[in-house]
């Protein structure tokens, strides 16, 4: 109670990535709309810088600001995931803000410090920081949501998001407070502690840690909490979209996680039959109403909604190979994820977005290399090995098999069976139909970079598969070892 | 040489064409499009060469794993880069490389679009099948056998024919939905045992509730892929569509994957679940031999009564399998052999009409045997193999096949025999109408004999089919010690569990 100064080594990344973010406000302001393109690039590195500081970090695990602030392996594993996926994205916006005419300094920067309250949110401690640090990220993303200002779509996507968004966040707010009136803090050590000893806990935390994990849900996405998904995906512009899709995800599974398994990890089998049914719901739905969709926005929405409920399949068997499945998935999944819309944001058609999966049609003849690509990432998606989808898929299943939730991991590969029948589509499209039209050449050599290094990645991930398996072991060993 | 890693090798040089085409074929001169085809047809010849040094390093005498290699791949979780070979699988290899540079020629004037894609997704096929064989780790096994599913889908779906997409996603569903069932019980082997290493899961004792579940997760999956009645109406679409050297493949060697998986996990790791339900296969394999057999009497498109009777054929291999004695399993090994070569010939023969009248309708054809004798008499000799004249490859498998199958309970040889004569019915009466009759149409009469490049690829599957049928010893020999050495432990791991069950009835 009487430090004085608390210990900011754990939070330097997130200090860094504050100042930086003011740093280029403030630049932009000054140098205006036109200095964009070297606002995105110092915005880029200022992420990347804060990856290695991320990695600096060494392994054990440390509590810092009264308590409010955690840093250990898993969030280590996690921030870097976050960081690098906020890293692409900004270099996918990069040019397509500039060939869409809306480039604007601000974009960058609110990408910025989202992924700044995306740090917040895996090293939460409390739900007060856990608050503050999804507050940060949601509001960032609410403006990016409507950043086209002058698209009906695009602004619909960002109020739809934020309507929503909010009547998620006071669902969580309204949990969290149930969970401090019962159990008297909002510390995650303290509630942990609370129950550790066995005690039953009072039905009021229980109906609190439902609402806290409602809204979570909302956040990633999962079924019941979807609808707000494929709309937000359709209209805003695609790298916000690509965004979306891959670093906030990241952030909500690493904060549902810690959530679940460090304060109430002992009530594992109150909230695990909720995981349970989500999951099951996230599959199937992610399965089967992906099928009859025709725009590929909205397919990946859908895609999305099913990889959640994927990951759900590890975080329901609640055990260290659970995280462990559950933090590969999510590596893996944020790679094929920036992949796709890699190659999504190439769909033009002399000189105007396009977005419908016919559109596709012929790929492999018009540019092999495109369709190459985004036949691996299908083929990732859909779990067929020897891409990374299927090691990512093995490994949730292998946590399922071993907490011998049977029933929930033969859905699991049934719908994935289903969901492969969507992928196998486009690459139907791409591969067996006639071409219609080429796309326009993009010189865009991040894109390319992107889309070659994803791709790469993606297809031979089964050669040295190891060092991303350990990491990720050891990041679930953390959460257990506190 | 012994001390090179052969298996390795063998498997992945087909990926070496692979990137040699990638790296020195750009363009679509027709010249680049030949340095394709003969880059693809030297890369699989010297794999063929490679494999057959497999034979000659392989000791028959020696019933177990031999060429073994073994590389660390994900430690921690005890997966590990585990090849090698027995007598069960190492003929299995070789039957794999051998179709493969028939395959490359006989695609040679009849694939025209896209000749590097094709050429690229045959040379990867080859790499998985090889490696599907070879494969002692279980993640290994599945990531070969499922890998060869994109290949495949693209084979069929691209260069398929009418109808193309529909079979495309019919072959790819239904064999993912099997295997992702197997996927399952591989995981949950792999708690029980604490490894993916197949000789250490072979070693392992399941308690039998958990086998009866493992069986039907591995069955689910092999059977499909064999393709066992009902769940074999994925292979007439695939088959009818896909491409001559598609079909070969996929009948040649894609249908003997889930033989091979019967007999390297279902049969030697869960004994007491093949016991328990060893009548269901055989009730399933004399429906598909009797039925299918009935359907491809009726068919009207010549590929699809030749993938009719593959179920047929299949069904006596599955009959063969349970009868769990050394004459049913070695007549099963070998007429999978003889089936992959004899069904891929045939599908060869039909391929060779195709491409000259591009229709597969067997009313459009009759009296070829007068303006195509060289390819009547490939055509019967090949239609004689599949029916099981003595003398021809044929024979071998399915008399061995009866034997072990009279040994273990003669009313499934009896009605199993009613094959024999439905089969020669339906082969002998395609026969007839294709090639018999009279020569009155006159597109057909303007079809031309087979080509020097057609005879090189007959030559070598007849030269076979004859080697199997008069001296089949030279591959009964590789069998013999690996398929004793099954039988062994399986009867002694059931006998040990016998053994517990009587104990535990006695102390009650």
């Amino acid at each position: 109670m009487t430090a004085v100064f608390p210990d900011i080594w754990p939070a330097l990344p997130e200090i860094f990535l504050a100042c930086a973010g003011m740093a280029l406000l403030l630049i932009g302001v000054f140098r205006g709309d036109g200095f964009t393109r070297p606002i995105g690039y110092m915005t880029m590195v200022a992420l990347l810088l804060a990856a290695i500081l991320t990695m600096g970090y060494g392994t054990g695990r440390v509590v810092t600001f009264n308590g409010l602030f955690v840093m250990d392996a898993f969030g280590v594993f996690m921030k870097v995931l976050i960081l690098v996926a906020a890293s692409l994205s900004v270099l996918l916006a990069l040019g397509f803000n500039e060939r869409e005419k809306m480039a604007r300094f601000e974009f960058p920067v609110l990408m910025l410090f989202a992924t700044l309250g995306m740090l917040m949110m895996v090293s939460a401690n409390d739900l007060i920081s856990l608050y503050v640090g999804l507050e940060t990220q949601s509001l960032a993303l609410y403006v990016i949501a409507a950043f086209r200002r002058d698209s009906a779509k695009s602004s619909e996507a960002g109020l739809k998001y934020f309507v929503l968004g909010s009547l998620s966040s006071g669902m969580l707010l309204y949990g969290a407070s149930m969970v401090y009136g019962f159990a008297g803090t909002t510390s995650f050590d303290k509630i942990a502690a609370l129950f550790a000893g066995g005690a039953h806990p009072s039905v009021g935390v229980i109906i609190g840690l439902v609402f806290v994990a409602a809204g979570l849900a909302f956040k990633i996405s999962a079924v019941p909490f979807h609808m707000w998904t494929p709309d937000v995906y359709e209209g805003a512009p695609t790298p916000v979209t690509a965004f979306f899709a891959a670093a906030p995800k990241v952030a909500a599974i690493a904060l549902f996680t810690r959530l679940l398994i460090e304060p109430f990890g002992h009530l594992a089998h109150q909230w695990q039959q909720i995981i349970i049914v989500s999951s099951i719901l996230s599959m199937s739905l992610g399965a089967f109403a992906a099928i009859t969709q025709s725009n590929i926005k909205r397919l990946m929405a859908y895609s999305s909604i099913g990889h959640v409920g994927y990951a759900l399949v590890g975080l329901a068997s609640g055990t260290q190979e659970g995280v462990r499945g559950v933090l590969i998935y999510m590596a893996v999944y944020i790679v094929m994820n920036i992949g796709t819309f890699a190659v999504i944001l190439c769909m033009k058609q002399q000189g105007r977005m396009v977005e419908e999966i016919k559109d596709l049609a012929g790929l492999s003849r018009t540019n092999p290399l495109l369709a190459g690509a985004m036949a691996v990432f299908m083929f990732s998606m859909a779990g067929i090995p020897p891409m990374a989808g299927f090691f990512s898929k093995l490994y949730v299943f292998l946590a399922a098999i071993e907490a011998q939730l049977y029933t929930l991991a033969v859905i699991g590969v049934l719908t994935s069976v289903v969901g492969a029948y969507y992928y196998l589509r486009i690459i139907k499209i791409m591969y067996f139909d006639e071409p219609v039209e080429a796309f326009d050449k993009i010189g865009d050599d991040g894109m390319t970079g992107i889309l070659i290094a994803t791709g790469l990645f993606t297809l031979l991930f089964f050669v040295v598969p190891a060092p991303i398996l350990n990491y990720a072991a050891a990041a679930a060993a953390s959460l257990f070892a506190g | 040489m012994a001390s090179w890693p052969l298996l390795s090798f063998t498997t992945f040089l087909p990926l070496a064409g692979v990137a040699l085409i990638l790296l020195f074929c750009r363009g679509n001169t027709p010249d680049v499009v030949r340095n394709v085809r003969y880059v693809a047809l030297w890369t699989t010849v010297i794999t063929f060469v490679l494999s057959l040094f497999i034979w000659f390093n392989f000791d028959p005498r020696n019933p177990g794993y031999q060429l073994v290699e073994k590389a660390e791949w994900i430690p921690e979780f005890g997966i590990s880069y585990h090849m090698g070979v027995d007598g069960i699988s190492m003929l299995f290899v070789i039957l794999s490389t051998f179709l493969m540079p028939l395959c490359i020629l006989s695609s040679w004037e009849a694939v025209q679009t896209r000749v590097k894609e094709y050429m690229i997704a045959f040379l990867v096929l080859e790499t998985l099948m090889v490696g599907m064989f070879c494969a002692l780790d279980f993640v290994l096994f599945y990531m070969f056998f499922e890998g060869v599913l994109i290949p495949m889908f693209l084979i069929i779906g691209v260069w398929g024919g009418a109808r193309r997409v529909y079979a495309a996603f019919k072959f790819f569903l239904y064999t993912l939905l099997g295997s992702v069932l197997m996927l399952l019980a591989i995981l949950a082997m792999y708690f029980a045992a604490g490894t993916t290493d197949i000789p250490t899961i072979t070693a392992t004792h399941f308690p039998r509730n958990m086998q009866l579940w493992l069986w039907l997760a591995f069955f689910a999956s092999f059977a499909v892929k064999v393709p066992m009645w009902p769940v074999h109406t994925w292979l007439p679409d695939a088959h009818v569509e896909a491409p001559t050297a598609g079909s070969v493949i996929l009948a040649g060697v894609l249908l003997k994957m889930g033989g091979y998986g019967f007999l390297r996990f279902n049969i030697p790791m869960l004994p007491e679940a093949t016991e328990y339900f060893a009548p269901m296969v055989y009730a399933l394999s004399i429906v598909a031999v009797i039925y299918t057999s009935l359907v491809a009497l009726a068919q009207e498109d010549m590929k699809k009564l030749i993938a009719y009777s593959s179920v047929a054929h299949m069904g006596f291999v599955t009959i063969g399998m349970f009868a769990l004695n050394q004459q049913g399993i070695e007549g099963s090994i070998f007429t999978m052999l003889s089936h992959g070569i004899v069904s891929g010939a045939l599908f060869l023969c039909v391929g060779v009409v195709y491409d000259r009248l591009h229709t597969r309708e067997i009313a459009r054809y009759g009296g070829l045997v007068k303006n195509m004798p060289k390819y009547a008499v490939v055509f019967l000799f090949m239609t004689m193999a599949s029916v099981g004249l003595p003398g021809t490859s044929g024979f071998v498998g399915e008399f061995l096949v009866l034997l072990g199958a009279f040994r273990d309970n003669t009313w499934v040889a009896f009605l199993a025999a009613t094959g024999l004569i439905l089969g020669p019915a339906y082969a002998l009466w395609l026969f007839r109408r294709v090639v018999y009759g009279k020569l009155v149409k006159a597109d057909v009469r303007a079809m031309f004999d087979l080509n020097t490049r057609e005879v090189a690829i007959f030559l070598p599957l007849i030269v076979v089919v004859l080697w199997m049928g008069v001296y089949p010893n030279s591959f009964l020999n590789v069998t013999s010690a690996s398929v004793g050495q099954l039988i062994q432990t399986y009867q002694t791991k059931l006998a040990a569990a016998q053994g517990g069950a009587d104990v535990s009835v006695a102390a009650r």
